[in-house]
């Protein structure tokens, strides 16, 4: 296999009438999202578009995925991007990218930049139709295509102040999905409820597996994230049996104590991941759910979604945080130290990845490229690059690997990848404020914003609130007179905790 | 009603409670603020709210909330 289009024809073939999505709205069939991508891919053939980023600009909906997949018929890459952005931070994008061509089913977008080819889903596909389908360019492009071809950028949050896009290839995709859909027992069957916005790579999981199985995915509206007890109503409505979500959103229901209410009946997988699943929660979903099976996944963006893997069972430690386990097949994990040598066990180092699902890189940034894919320092005979991660891990005395902390200011809060260096570099540029410091609180879940100036914070947080996404605002500002510094001048964040 | 605006408004300082009726329809309230908003709740009311009674029409608005929370606490007497 060296495209991912495989995935999709393979089960359109197999199952044409089956629902391969759904939406709050919408539906999808395997069949019916096959031809719709190739009218997608055709109409981009038509407009010139070949070998370059497609920004995909539309709600969460299953019309949504199936744009991705007319942008790859057509030789391109995708570009996912939340419609609900601050029009600041879309242009962030937009202005690294250069795209000219974006998918939207808004046109009114004011993200939308005013030289791009701009595509109306629902103009393309409910009024052209199947006649628009050109199957002998699609099928020149194809022939044109490799496995290393981009297949999608997803931007993550970049401590400079700017988003950074890691871009990923068919390879990396192909790679991650063939190891994923073991561990986590996918197959025809898996009923999945989709979590995850479509804009990160989380979302992965869900699509590619349902594609490669012929299985369903069922987006769970966002909104139900607000209604636990409504929540897993849906899981139950739609025979769920498969979810991948980040921890806040399991823990979301078992600590407002829903399973009292109702319970899940038809979960038997249950992955997680983004950060430590609380021992007193994990606790709550296993003694709901004692038949399931509750997996630990871990991994960053640069290595395609997710890289190790731990099964819980009872043999596991339940006072200390799920160890993140072994990698995945056909990867490697070295823990580094400073100097590039491997620690001895048991002690912490930087968590190094090595294998085909690593990304290429940053899209047009050489230089933070390079400082995060290096050559493996244990090889020193021939190109064998590594990812450093920047997460400080450890292994335990069953040989299992443990995240201990960052070595750096990014956080994972709410599911999402946060340089806190972002959010300080946005509001600092703010008039009214002078200097600024940012601290997570990784029990509390909390971000916690200090800042000098005039400014008043509800003023301030309304300007942030225009400019970074929902996630990225902090959960508590605190205005001060003075900022406390060390001795050596620099912010002491260690006197701004105790102010918490 | 005065505890429930601070903590309201210690969440999120550019919201006016006063008048605001769609919070949970608007997005103003997520999944983060509805845990906070519960558990500092159970703090300053000592009340606990059951998952069912976690629907937009008792979020939406700070009015609709402080009425929950009344009868809640009527129900605990």
């Amino acid at each position: 296999m060296i495209n991912v289009l495989e995935y999709l024809e393979n089960s359109a073939a197999k199952y044409p009438d089956k629902v391969a999505f759904t939406g709050t709205d919408t539906s999808v069939t395997f069949g019916q999202m096959l031809v719709n991508s190739r009218i997608i891919g055709s109409r981009l053939i038509e407009a010139g578009a070949n070998k370059e980023p497609v920004v995909i600009l539309m709600h969460r909906s299953p019309e949504m995925i199936v744009s991705f997949f007319g942008v790859i018929a057509a030789g391109c890459y995708y570009v996912p991007i939340d419609e609900q952005m601050p029009a600041h931070r879309t242009e962030l994008i937009m202005d690294q990218l250069h795209a000219r061509y974006v998918i939207t089913d808004d046109v009114n977008n004011p993200a939308i930049p005013e030289d791009a080819t701009v595509l109306c889903y629902n103009d393309i596909v409910s009024n052209t139709g199947e006649n628009a389908i050109c199957l002998d360019a699609l099928a020149t492009r194809r022939a044109h295509a490799i496995d290393k071809d981009p297949i999608y950028i997803v931007f993550t949050s970049g401590s400079t102040g700017v988003p950074k896009g890691v871009v990923t290839n068919h390879r990396c995709v192909i790679d991650y999905v063939e190891q994923l859909t073991k561990i986590i027992g996918a197959g025809h069957d898996s009923v999945f409820g989709m979590q995850s916005p479509l804009y990160v790579d989380a979302c992965l999981k869900e699509i590619y597996s349902t594609l490669k199985f012929g299985a369903t995915t069922h987006i769970v509206p966002t909104v139900l994230f607000t209604q636990p007890v409504k929540l897993v109503e849906f899981l139950n409505e739609h025979q769920v049996n498969t979810v991948c979500w980040v921890v806040p959103a399991l823990t979301f229901i078992s600590g407002l104590k829903t399973f009292k209410t109702i319970v899940p009946e038809y979960l038997k997988t249950v992955a997680f991941g983004s950060e430590v699943f609380p021992p007193k929660q994990l606790k709550v979903w296993r003694e709901t759910l004692p038949e399931a099976r509750f997996i630990n996944l871990y991994g960053p963006t640069e290595a395609t979604g997710m890289c190790c893997h731990y099964e819980v069972t009872d043999k596991t430690d339940p006072e200390r945080p799920v160890p993140i386990g072994k990698p995945f097949p056909n990867k490697e994990i070295f823990l580094l130290n400073d100097d590039g040598k491997q620690v001895p066990d048991g002690e912490v180092g930087e968590i190094c990845i090595r294998g085909i699902s690593l990304a290429p890189g940053y899209f047009n940034n050489p230089e933070v490229t390079n400082k995060a894919f290096v050559q493996n320092p244990l090889n020193t005979l021939y190109p064998d690059i590594i990812y450093k991660t920047g997460d400080l891990g450890r292994y335990n005395q069953d040989g299992d690997l443990e995240f201990v902390s960052r070595k750096d200011f990014q956080i994972k809060h709410m599911g999402y990848r946060i340089e806190l260096g972002e959010i300080e570099m946005l509001t600092c540029k703010v008039e009214g404020v002078e200097n600024v410091c940012c601290l997570y609180d990784s029990e509390k879940k909390k971000i916690s914003m200090f800042y000098m100036g005039t400014i008043d914070k509800g003023q301030l947080v309304s300007l942030l609130k225009e400019k970074l996404p929902r996630y990225m605002i902090p959960n508590t500002v605190i205005q001060l007179e003075l900022m406390p510094l060390t001795a050596g001048g620099k912010t002491d964040r260690n006197a701004l905790k105790q102010m918490l | 009603m005065d505890d429930l605006m601070n903590i309201l408004q210690e969440l999120h300082p550019d919201v006016d409670f006063d008048t605001e009726t769609s919070l949970i329809d608007d997005k103003i309230l997520d999944s983060f603020d509805i845990v906070t908003l519960i558990a500092e709740i159970s703090d300053t009311y000592d009340v606990a709210i059951p998952a069912q009674d976690i629907v937009p029409e008792n979020f939406n608005s700070a009015q609709a909330l402080y009425a929950l929370i009344q009868r809640l606490e009527e129900e605990d007497d």
